[in-house]
């Protein structure tokens, strides 16, 4: 399969944007642009956007530098500083990435905050993260705003009002401190229209992958298909233009009846389609996408994809009520759903997606995620008598990617789903 | 052996007992003595236990299997890397310990016990199974009144089941005995700071940890007694150094750990392992036209400190060192429980604290099970000596 990747326009348009944004944070001294450390589950983009100041996304840094083969070494920093071990390795990535200068995945200066907005949404690991963070940059301003979680499966108005006035006295107050601007209403409504219509596009991009052969990796592709919503462009006019190309070229690709795009070039026949769960290793990306579309395996949908809104459920960011909007999408998104909601929102996936199989990655530092994923694979095993895998890995720590482990089990998992394939063949009926 | 000696060795082996009695035995019996009185189980750490008192229950602290079951079904619902305490949960509730507990509630503290609200509710244990989510605001007007509808939630659940309504009056009432029974605990810490040999810390944690499965008028004339015997001179001083323990606010430090700090030269003059009976720090308005909300400004005024609560306007740090200062502590022993994210996450912070302030402090890891202390004693020894041999003796 490998060919030479021809990188399409709306690859370009991702990397132009991401591109900017990293280089109008390692020139705010000049533009005098505030800057934003925050969250990408709940992450209040729009508003960021509204008060001109610029997002950094520390989850993201450690992502990035997984895939740099950075994210070892400053693990290590961190642990001999005592970060423990057992711990999420995104924070201590972090903080080996401040220790060595805070030279972000480009290369460039990530400037220090001025505002640590967290708005942490469905992980306890962020409030602690960004307490560690008020620790090493003393005295930088700091805005709280906690999202109450869906514990009985749906947002009460009491949930939105306490949302709504955090935004109102704490958060907005403190971003008009910081920013020296005062809030605009106006602005905030036209970005969330923004949101509104790439969230649209978005929507539909995931959900091409209900075609048979399927035109996208809902899960190794996906990733990247995220990127813009999650890493602060959501609200704005370039993040629906990248959407609307995105879908175009989908839709081609549906039209030729091609199958996903991958690193090695597009793969060539589905042979199983797979709903994960759970985040993927970044620190052997590549090698980990390859065990999966060297065989054919494409991923049609995931929930990881979805810890930045699970918009496929109906959530649209709402310009006629800005700020209740803002909060139901704290609510809503992938991590604040419970468990009971989390298995529904797989389950529809795996028969709407008609996926051959569902598998749990899951991560060693992740409690939000892999804490309850033994029980969710039984219950959705029994639910749907769908073949069930399990694998395990860490986010960016590479210690912790065991090519063998990995490749056995998922071999394993082929050949199941191979003989089910052949059998349920020999069921079907020849008319 | 005088009438006070034995009365106290009682309490002590009755609480001994119930501590660790899986079964429930005693909460079962308080359930079984009146009609409608319900059980509501909670996870670690805080619940005010006052509110189920008042409507006819008992609310009935859940800490975990420990080192007393053997995890058969448990480890096939966690990955080897979560914490150990929700296995021993899951084995327990499989196992039909929690059949007469009526309700579970999961206060927020990790993602670990939030996601296990969803697993109780999928195994549909209980009537219901509440996640109960403490606000990170602290602001009465906006994570007060959150927190108390969140608290008016848990009220229509326990309704439903027995039919009482919460009344004015009744919750005062109850309000006032939770007040005496912190109050209580916290005169026994107070003695203990000065003389820690008169109640161990293994006896005085069984006597706290009974406190959560009995009802606090019981417990209260447990303590008034414990107190009467221990504000006299009892007991024989030995050369040891003083110390806190922080980190133990969850899964529960085996009693062998416990006992192996002491024997490591060390008196325990205070600690998190059971927090959540002192959790508040200050009495309750008992006397209040509105008690729910003098329970939801407690908690936003008067809650003390933990890995669990947001912290950026009140280092825990600075109040951990605070309360080394107060208890006249000689260091801090960091005692966390294995791939517990809350209080591992904290631990640089908080040892950063420590080392600003000269504070002395060692940091162990442990599991609920954990049945070997060789190390640990070793480590504390080693810590202890030091102490002793490089810093002013212990007076007291
Ligand atoms: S624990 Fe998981 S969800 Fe939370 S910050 Fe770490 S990786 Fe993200
Ligand atoms: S021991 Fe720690 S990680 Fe485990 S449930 Fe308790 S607080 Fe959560």
């Amino acid at each position: 399969m490998a060919q030479e990747v021809t990188k399409e326009k709306s690859m370009l348009l991702q990397k132009k944007m991401i591109g900017g944004l990293f280089d109008e944070l390692a020139h705010v001294k000049e533009s005098g642009k505030k800057v934003v450390y925050t969250f990408v589950p709940g992450n209040l983009s729009e508003l960021i956007r509204a008060f001109d100041m610029l997002p950094v996304y520390p989850e993201i840094n450690a992502l990035q530098s997984g895939m740099k083969k950075r994210s070892g070494g400053f693990i290590k920093e961190a642990e001999k500083l005592g970060h423990s071990e057992d711990v999420c390795t995104y924070v201590k990535c972090d903080v080996g990435m401040f220790l060595n200068g805070n030279k972000g995945p480009a290369d460039t200066q990530i400037p220090p905050p001025d505002l640590l907005l967290l708005s942490y949404t469905g992980c306890f690991t962020f409030m602690k993260w960004f307490e560690t963070l008020d620790r090493i940059y003393p005295g930088v301003e700091v805005a709280m705003l906690h999202t109450p979680y869906q514990e009985d499966g749906k947002i009460t108005p009491e949930m939105r009002a306490y949302m709504v006035k955090q935004l109102k006295e704490e958060v907005i107050p403190k971003m008009e401190k910081v920013s020296g601007k005062k809030f605009d209403e106006a602005k905030l409504k036209e970005n969330l229209q923004h949101s509104a219509d790439a969230e649209d596009y978005l929507v539909q991009i995931f959900e091409s992958a209900k075609h048979k052969p399927s035109p996208i990796d809902g899960y190794f592709a996906g990733v990247y298909y995220i990127g813009p919503v999650n890493i602060g462009f959501r609200g704005t006019p370039e993040a629906t233009e990248y959407y609307k190309q995105l879908l175009i070229e989908i839709k081609e690709r549906i039209r030729l009846g091609k199958g996903p795009v991958t690193p090695e070039g597009e793969m060539k026949k589905e042979r199983f389609r797979l709903v994960v769960e759970g985040p993927p290793n970044w620190t052997n990306f590549r090698e980990f996408w390859k065990m999966f579309y060297d065989l054919g395996v494409v991923i049609v949908a995931s929930s990881y994809t979805k810890v930045g809104g699970v918009f496929d459920l109906g959530f649209r960011h709402n310009p006629e009520k800005p700020l209740e909007s803002l909060s139901d999408y704290c609510m809503t998104v992938y991590t604040n759903h419970n468990l009971p909601q989390r298995i529904d929102l797989l389950s529809k996936y795996i028969k709407e997606y008609q996926a051959d199989g569902f598998l749990v990655n899951s991560i060693k530092s992740c409690n939000s995620f892999s804490a309850g994923q033994l029980m969710m694979m039984r219950t959705l095993e029994e639910r749907l008598e769908v073949p069930v895998g399990f694998i395990e890995s860490d986010l960016v720590d590479p210690r912790y990617f065991s090519f063998s482990n990995i490749k056995n089990r998922l071999d394993s998992f082929f050949q199941m789903l191979e003989q089910r394939k052949i059998i349920l063949n020999q069921k079907t009926p020849v008319a | 052996m005088s009438d006070k000696t034995k009365n106290i060795d009682q309490i002590l082996s009755f609480c001994k007992e119930a501590a660790f009695d899986l079964q429930f035995t005693e909460a079962a019996k308080c359930k079984a003595a009146e009609e409608n009185r319900v059980l509501i189980g909670y996870m670690p750490i805080y619940f005010p236990r006052e509110l189920v008192h008042a409507m006819n229950g008992l609310a009935v602290g859940i800490m975990g299997s420990g080192d007393r079951k053997q995890i058969v079904k448990g480890d096939a619902y966690y990955q080897s890397y979560i914490c150990h305490m929700p296995r021993g949960l899951i084995e327990m509730a499989l196992d039909g310990h929690f059949d007469e507990m009526d309700g579970f509630l999961f206060p927020s503290i990790c993602d670990v016990i939030r996601n296990l609200s969803g697993m109780f509710q999928i195994l549909g244990k209980g009537k219901f199974a509440k996640y109960l989510d403490y606000p990170q605001d602290f602001n009465r007007e906006t994570g007060g009144v959150f927190y108390r509808n969140e608290l008016k939630i848990i009220i229509d659940h326990i309704t439903k089941i027995n039919g009482v309504k919460l009344d004015k009056d009744r919750l005062n009432e109850s309000i006032k005995l939770q007040n005496l029974n912190r109050r209580m605990l916290n005169e026994i810490y107070d003695i203990r700071q000065q003389f820690p040999w008169r109640l161990s810390a293994v006896e005085l944690y069984h006597l706290q940890r009974a406190g959560i499965v009995i009802p606090v008028e019981q417990h209260n004339n447990m303590l008034h007694d414990v107190l009467d015997y221990i504000r006299e001179d009892v007991g024989t001083p030995m050369d040891k150094i003083k110390v806190v323990v922080s980190g133990s606010f969850c899964e529960q430090p085996p009693i062998g750990l416990i006992r192996s700090i002491e024997q490591a030269g060390c008196y325990i003059v205070d600690d998190d392992f059971l927090i959540g009976s002192r959790w508040i720090e200050g009495q309750i308005d008992d006397q209040s036209d509105d008690p729910l909300t003098a329970l939801a400004n407690a908690y936003v005024d008067m809650s003390t400190f933990s890995s669990s609560v947001y912290d950026v306007n009140n280092h825990k740090g600075i109040r951990l060192a605070a309360l080394a200062k107060k208890r006249k502590a000689d260091g801090i022993i960091f005692a966390a429980p294995s791939f517990c994210d809350p209080a591992l996450l904290d631990r640089p912070i908080l040892q950063k604290d420590c080392e600003e302030r000269d504070i002395r402090y060692i940091s162990i890891k442990f599991s609920e099970n954990t049945g070997q202390f060789k190390v640990i004693k070793e480590q504390v020894g080693a810590f202890s000596d030091s102490i002793k041999l490089w810093d002013e003796p212990v007076t007291v």
